[in-house]
């Protein structure tokens, strides 16, 4: 049960581990190299700029009032200006978050629906050759670099068979509008969003296969059998109840950490998400905008984190304080 | 101390230590281990795999049979298909790629392996002081250690390659050598929460409590009693890491954070792909180094978990 103190005790670690996640974007660029090369040494800009721009920033500051001035600059949600494009980082941000969730949004969607059904189909028929060809078809997949899916789905699918197109999320100078763009950005998603999902699944389908063997072990499992329940109704009823509770907790986990998984994929097919944003700042080194990077995926995965601690106590009675 | 507070191979143990046989007796147990985890049909194929691309990277200098670096006389050998001469083809500067993907074999094991070890020595430590020490010697390790868990992985090692990237100029490796560091700096958290729980459970057992009370010192019980007894566990986890270190680095490399004068198979990847191999139907190209990455991640996991249900104990009734 969600006890108030339990409530304020999650949050108040979620804060904890957003405040460390704040230093840390501090200190990593200043322990890394020299702040004012990094943070405004813009190369498209002239000396004279540049210097304004130091000051104006307050880097020839001292690191107390750096800091100050960050903290303050962070939380009124100011993440500094991007190098290439010359605007706000917050503002790209946001313009690049929505293709990202879209892709993951989808992508986990699809991951969550088959990798716990592959693993159910591979527990239930336990040592067979189907269990087998399962589990280490997904021990396989598991081992493989989802950018590197990614290339071989483009050979195939867009360079072989000329089924889909290779990246971008619609077509360049299209002028189509309503139903007609939806269909167009949904041609472009196919690949990036199989790529995701082929990546993911493999894991949910190996969680789910050793939760439900160990669901299977359970008296209640016997039970339900024994009390002349059809196999049909003990898998949905019981089985698969009980063991989609760690799967969900690893799903819940992972939509946080999918983000950084986006990145590879992203920057494959061109796709104009938060990854995409990733690599123009690695390319260009934007310093301001990988600072802005960090901190939204690692927002994201607190958030996801606390989400599901939350999530979890309604889940499962049995956890409680 | 009542004699029903230890065990039979505790008994055992003492007993061959009075007889001068305590080297024997963990050399014999580590061969029952290593016999036990080959006969884990996973562990066998982990093992094999392991073998062969261990072998491929040390002697990789001589395997390859052409010089990755020479550059092609004629334009014709440009993005070539497989030949006689070049068994999988050549790259957009008409370079070997068989070269490339053997030499590729050697930093792929390198990074894997120092980043796992790096990992594994924070995190036994960390570890190790957290579940000994307890108190709040503890509490601020828990504290530091769950914040390094929920660092998203990837987007916080691009962060740390790209900023110091700028400074690997004067590093012996150059790139490879801040890969290797960020790798094992941000990895270390899981290891160090398996370490925490096995200490505080060794902490409590009979042989620990024995040696405090005939009078070692905290050094003295953790280098004798707690570190020989967590590094199976530590083996298990690092091993695993390996896999996940190598992900990693093909990924960093992929995103072109790897140091461009070294032959790295994430590196190929991202060549491949900026020379458009996919489209031109170069399918050595990507091919070749993804399934190097595949086989070598899929021989640590595999031999990672026959290790793990091996020596954890949480493991060791199930399977």
């Amino acid at each position: 049960m969600l006890t108030p103190r339990r409530l304020a005790g999650r949050l108040l670690t979620a804060l904890g581990t957003l405040a460390f996640v704040l230093v840390l974007n501090f200190v990593i660029f200043r322990a890394m190299g020299d702040p004012k090369h990094d943070l405004a040494r813009n190369p498209s800009l002239t000396e004279a700029a540049q210097e304004a721009l130091i000051r104006q920033r307050g880097l020839d500051q001292s690191t107390w009032v750096q800091f100050v001035r960050y903290l303050k600059d962070t939380l009124g949600g100011d993440l500094g200006t991007s190098f290439i494009t010359n605007r706000p980082v917050t503002e790209e941000l946001l313009t690049a978050l929505p293709n990202t969730l879209l892709v993951v949004g989808v992508a986990t969607v699809l991951a969550s629906l088959l990798g716990p059904w592959i693993g159910l189909l591979a527990a239930w028929k336990r040592g067979r050759a189907r269990d087998t060809l399962l589990t280490q078809g997904s021990v396989v997949l598991y081992s493989m670099p989802s950018f590197w899916l990614g290339m071989v789905l483009i050979a195939v699918f867009a360079q072989w068979w000329q089924l889909l197109p290779t990246g971008l999320a619609s077509t360049p100078g299209s002028t189509a509008t309503g139903l007609a763009h939806a269909a167009d950005v949904a041609r472009h998603a196919v690949l990036p969003v199989a790529t995701l999902t082929l990546g993911l699944l493999a894991q949910y389908a190996v969680n789910m296969r050793s939760a439900v063997v160990d669901t299977l072990r359970e008296d209640y499992v016997l039970t339900a059998r024994a009390i002349g329940l059809t196999p049909r109704a003990v898998r949905r009823r019981h089985v698969v109840r009980n063991a989609m509770l760690p799967v969900v907790t690893v799903i819940g986990l992972n939509l946080g950490f999918v983000l950084g998984g986006a990145i590879t994929v992203e920057a494959l097919f061109s796709w104009p998400g938060i990854g995409q944003l990733t690599m123009e700042a690695i390319h260009g080194k934007d310093y301001p905008m990988l600072q802005g990077l960090f901190l939204l995926s690692s927002v994201l995965v607190i958030a996801m984190n606390l989400a599901i601690d939350l999530l979890y106590g309604r889940l499962d009675p049995r956890i409680g304080d | 101390m009542e004699p029903s507070l230890t065990t039979n191979e505790e008994h055992r143990a003492t007993a061959r230590r009075l007889l001068g046989h305590g080297d024997r007796g963990r050399r014999a147990r580590a061969a029952t281990a290593v016999r036990a985890v080959l006969r884990d049909g996973r562990g066998a194929v982990g093992a094999a795999l392991l073998a062969v691309f261990t072998l491929v990277a040390a002697t990789a200098p001589w395997l390859a049979p052409q010089d990755p670096r020479a550059a092609a006389s004629f334009s014709a050998d440009i993005m070539a298909g497989p030949s006689a001469g070049h068994w999988l083809g050549t790259d957009e500067n008409g370079r070997d790629l068989l070269s490339q993907l053997i030499l590729g074999t050697q930093d792929t094991m390198l990074v894997g392996f120092t980043a796992a070890l790096v990992s594994s020595v924070i995190g036994t430590a960390v570890g190790v002081a957290a579940g000994y020490f307890g108190g709040w010697v503890d509490r601020a390790l828990g504290v530091l250690n769950d914040w390094f868990l929920v660092l998203p992985m990837i987007p916080v090692t691009v962060l740390a390659a790209s900023l110091l990237g700028n400074r690997a100029a004067d590093l012996p490796l150059g790139r490879t050598s801040v890969l290797i560091l960020v790798i094992g700096l941000f990895g270390w958290a899981g290891t160090s929460r398996i370490v925490r729980a096995e200490v505080m459970s060794l902490k409590r057992r009979a042989f620990v409590e024995r040696s405090v009370v005939l009078g070692a010192g905290r050094a003295r019980v953790i280098r004798t009693q707690i570190l020989p007894n967590v590094m199976p566990l530590v083996l298990a986890n690092a091993v695993v890491y390996v896999a996940l270190a190598v992900l990693t680095e093909s990924t960093l490399s992929f995103l072109g954070l790897g140091d461009p004068d070294r032959f790295s198979w994430g590196g190929m990847l991202q060549s491949a792909q900026d020379s458009g191999a996919m489209g031109s139907g170069a399918w050595g190209y990507f091919l070749a180094p993804g399934l190097g990455i595949t086989l070598v991640v899929l021989g640590f996991s595999l031999l990672g978990h026959a290790i793990e249900s091996r020596v954890d104990p949480r493991l060791r009734e199930h399977r």
